[in-house]
């Protein structure tokens, strides 16, 4: 039986190679986004694609740099992992830049910057600060920068920990925490779909703090990927200057996302 | 015999023995000195020191207290959902081998859909599937269990106890039904009732014929539960997660969670064992 | 907002297609894991039967390790560190690194934890042959290749069928865990059209559904097999 032990073997080693083979090289570059709602910047509809102000951003920077951009969905708390480990090339997930990231991954220039806020039940009687939160529980999303946030501002708080914006959203809303801290646009699509607007409203912004909420959002690209970081500046730079930005963006938003 | 059920097949009941980890041979010292042993164990060795030596593992002693937390977390969960799973599973499989058909079917039927589909699936399925129901039942919010439906465990302790119970239950269903029926006859020769029947000689007989799988059962209990910190329950998993998320590392937590719930595994299996040989078998 | 079977329909604004699309991701990795797992199996089996001490000890830590460590751990170790490795053990034998897809990645994570049970499963169905008809096939003078072909093979295949059938199910069920690495098969596609449309509850009855239909119509199928590989056994009493 050792012949057949080995042409086995063989049969199994060549189906993992085809496996992988068939898989192989291509000259595309893979976006990455998180695969869950992220309203107004990515979310899927019910055909299956992936549209929103990000996507579509995304898609003229690629445009721009004439690059054969696919959009690949990845689980946002695997999105550095996944560039890191060669999944993707590039993250288009709304990442901010910030220094601890930085440590990881490189980031392109930025090419948004929101504030930050706090939404709770239309009852809440607290603001968006330590005092107000203490003794609260307040939602925030995986590995952002605004669980950094609350876990150095909110002490005084309960931080639960959801795997994305969508499901602590889903908890404001069955009552199951007190608070959720986001970014303030999608905190606002969330408050003007029928669940949020019928339960919850924005609390406040909370305090600046740039070394945790970093100086806005930036492609993250893997260390050392120069080429394409160029690339993605200089279309980044060209689509600010020849309008198609405000183009975008118009339909989405009715004040400058970019910001300062 | 069990109410014929339409419709709904018994799936096989999982091969225990094929699940259960291999039952590490007692190793005495002479096996572990035959040659290629030692080299293998040398190379073991050689890869845990590498791995100790260049790998990163300075975030260990900031961490080790939320590790423990977290361990102590599923090892309750563990504990408590896999006793009321077995308790749950026992009547549902009296309830198959034995019942009336209308309460034989809607156990096969429970059975059956634990058994087909995703526990992940489930566990969503409770938790945000009823979480979504709350804001249209303004009344739940102002009852005594509010403060516990807020939480999150009680919908994973819910969902690992119903999934103990499905698989669990369909073992049962057999060990009822393997029990000789000389035994029963000869309880009814004595003139006991169904009550004291059920009681002193089916019960004990089923249960104990259903021992041995239950080490299997329950290592696979362990397996389930970190799906639990998909619904924000902070379990060892969680914590690791964490961990991977802060320092950015990606094969060390999970070598480290790995290897945490192999030695858990290696302790279930060697308590099970102890436990099979202090209960007197005679076959 | 659209009722209940509106959003079901297969056409948009109905999420029918992106469950059906998901679903049949879902049957694809389950299909491609339980396949690849055979061959690992197969191979695992006969090298634990007559490889030698070192091939056996090393068999033995990897089916023993892959069944004390929980799925979910498994699948996020090997679907981010997986293709590391694989391309590691590319350079080795002198080949390019390739990038896996994440279709690949899944299929790949699922024959891993596959191959480890169906090593077991398919050992003990190979054991389960009587000695006396593989002896009877070399009286014959049949060739190792020949016997295992013609004899072991088709012998084995009814105690197998029970165990691989159940592990089948695993694997269609496994494929679940890849929404937490962020591939969109059922379970994430799911869990995304309930969050677009907050009818958590609808979505996920309905996933469930699908689930337990191809569960209930693998069950029918195996049973098939089972007896088309049972034909010409005789029948033991009281087996069901």
């Amino acid at each position: 039986m050792k012949a057949t032990l080995r042409s086995i073997v063989l049969l199994a080693g060549a189906a993992l190679l085809g496996l992988a083979a068939g898989a192989g090289a291509q000259e595309q570059v893979r976006v990455g986004i998180a695969a869950e709602p992220y309203p107004p910047f990515a979310s899927p509809d019910a055909s299956g694609n992936w549209t929103g102000w990000e996507v579509d951003l995304a898609k003229a920077v690629c445009a721009e740099a004439k690059l054969d951009c696919v959009i690949t969905p990845v689980s946002w708390d695997g999105i550095i992992p996944a560039l890191t480990s060669n999944k993707i090339d590039m993250i288009a997930a709304s990442m901010s830049i910030t220094a601890e990231r930085q440590q990881t991954i490189d980031f392109s220039d930025k090419y948004y910057n929101t504030p930050t806020s706090v939404a709770a039940a239309k009852d809440a009687d607290f603001d968006a600060s330590p005092a107000g939160l203490a003794g609260k529980i307040v939602g925030v999303q995986v590995s952002t920068v605004h669980e950094a946030y609350a876990r150095k501002h909110f002490t005084d708080a309960e931080i639960k920990v959801y795997q994305t914006q969508d499901e602590a959203n889903q908890d404001l809303v069955a009552g199951r925490i007190d608070a959720t801290q986001a970014d303030k646009i999608a905190l606002d699509a969330f408050l003007s779909s029928p669940d949020g607007s019928a339960c919850c409203k924005i609390a406040g912004d909370v305090a600046p703090d740039v070394d945790v909420l970093g100086p806005g959002v930036g492609f993250g690209l893997r260390k050392g990927d120069e080429a394409l970081k160029e690339k993605l500046n200089a279309a980044i730079k060209a689509i600010r200057d020849n309008g198609t930005y405000e183009a975008i963006a118009k339909p989405y938003f009715d004040f400058d996302i970019y910001g300062s | 015999m069990s109410a014929p059920s339409p419709g709904l097949p018994a799936i096989e009941a999982p091969p225990v023995e094929s699940l259960a980890p291999t039952p590490s041979r007692r190793l005495d010292a002479s096996a572990l000195l035959k040659p290629h042993r030692i080299v293998l164990i040398l190379v073991a060795l050689g890869l845990v020191v590498w791995a100790a030596l260049s790998m990163r593992w300075d975030w260990l002693a900031t961490y080790a207290p939320m590790i423990a937390a977290g361990l102590w977390q599923t090892l309750l969960i563990l504990v408590s959902t896999t006793i009321l799973g077995f308790l749950l599973a026992v009547p549902l499989g009296l309830a198959q081998a034995a019942g009336p058909w209308f309460l034989a079917a809607p156990a096969t039927a429970f059975c059956t859909v634990i058994r087909g589909t995703p526990l992940l699936l489930q566990m969503w399925l409770l938790y945000y599937g009823l979480g979504s129901l709350f804001p249209l039942i303004p009344e739940i919010r102002d009852s005594f269990l509010w403060p516990y439906l807020r939480q999150a465990w009680p919908y994973a302790v819910l969902a690992l106890t119903l999934s103990f119970a499905g698989y669990e239950g369909e073992v049962m269903r057999g060990a009822f039904k393997g029990v000789p029926r000389g035994e029963l006859e000869a309880g009814r020769a004595y003139g006991m009732g169904r009550w004291t029947l059920l009681r002193r000689i089916w019960l004990p007989r089923a249960v104990q014929r259903a021992l041995p799988t239950l080490a299997g059962e329950t290592v696979l209990q362990l397996k389930a539960t970190p799906l639990v910190a998909t619904i924000t329950v902070v379990d060892l998993y969680a914590v690791f997660s964490r961990v991977r998320q802060d320092t950015f590392l990606t094969y060390e937590p999970l070598l480290l969670l790995a290897l945490i719930y192999l030695v858990l595994t290696a302790i279930l299996v060697s308590l099970f064992r102890v436990l099979e040989n202090r209960i007197p078998a005679r076959r | 907002m659209p009722s209940g079977l509106e959003l079901l329909s297969p056409w948009p604004p109905g999420w029918g297609m992106t469950l059906l699309a998901g679903f049949w991701a879902s049957i694809q990795i389950a299909v491609g894991g339980f396949g690849c797992g055979l061959l690992i199996g197969m191979a695992g089996a006969l090298g634990k039967l007559n490889g030698g001490p070192v091939v056996r000890d090393l068999l033995a830590c990897y089916t023993t390790l892959v069944r004390a460590v929980p799925e979910l751990v498994l699948i996020v170790l090997l679907y981010y560190a997986g293709g590391d490795l694989l391309n590691r053990a590319f350079a080795l034998f002198g080949a390019g690194p390739v990038e896996l897809s994440g279709f690949a990645a899944g299929v790949f994570v699922i024959a891993v934890v596959q191959g480890a049970y169906s090593t077991e499963v398919i050992r003990g169905a190979i054991q389960a042959v009587p000695a006396g008809e593989v002896e009877a096939g070399r009286a014959f003078g049949m060739s190792e290749r020949l016997l295992a072909r013609r004899i072991v093979l088709p012998a084995m295949l009814a105690h197998a069928i029970p165990g691989l059938s159940n592990l089948w199910l695993i694997a269609t069920k496994d494929t679940a865990l890849l929404a937490v690495v962020g591939f969109t098969e059922l379970t994430l596609a799911t869990r995304q059209a309930a969050g677009a449309t907050k009818a958590y509850f609808l979505f996920f009855c309905a996933a469930g559904l699908l689930y337990l239909l191809l569960t209930l119509g693998s069950n029918l199928l195996f049973g098939r097999i089972e007896a088309y590989a049972r034909r010409g056994q005789r029948r033991e009493a009281g087996a069901s």
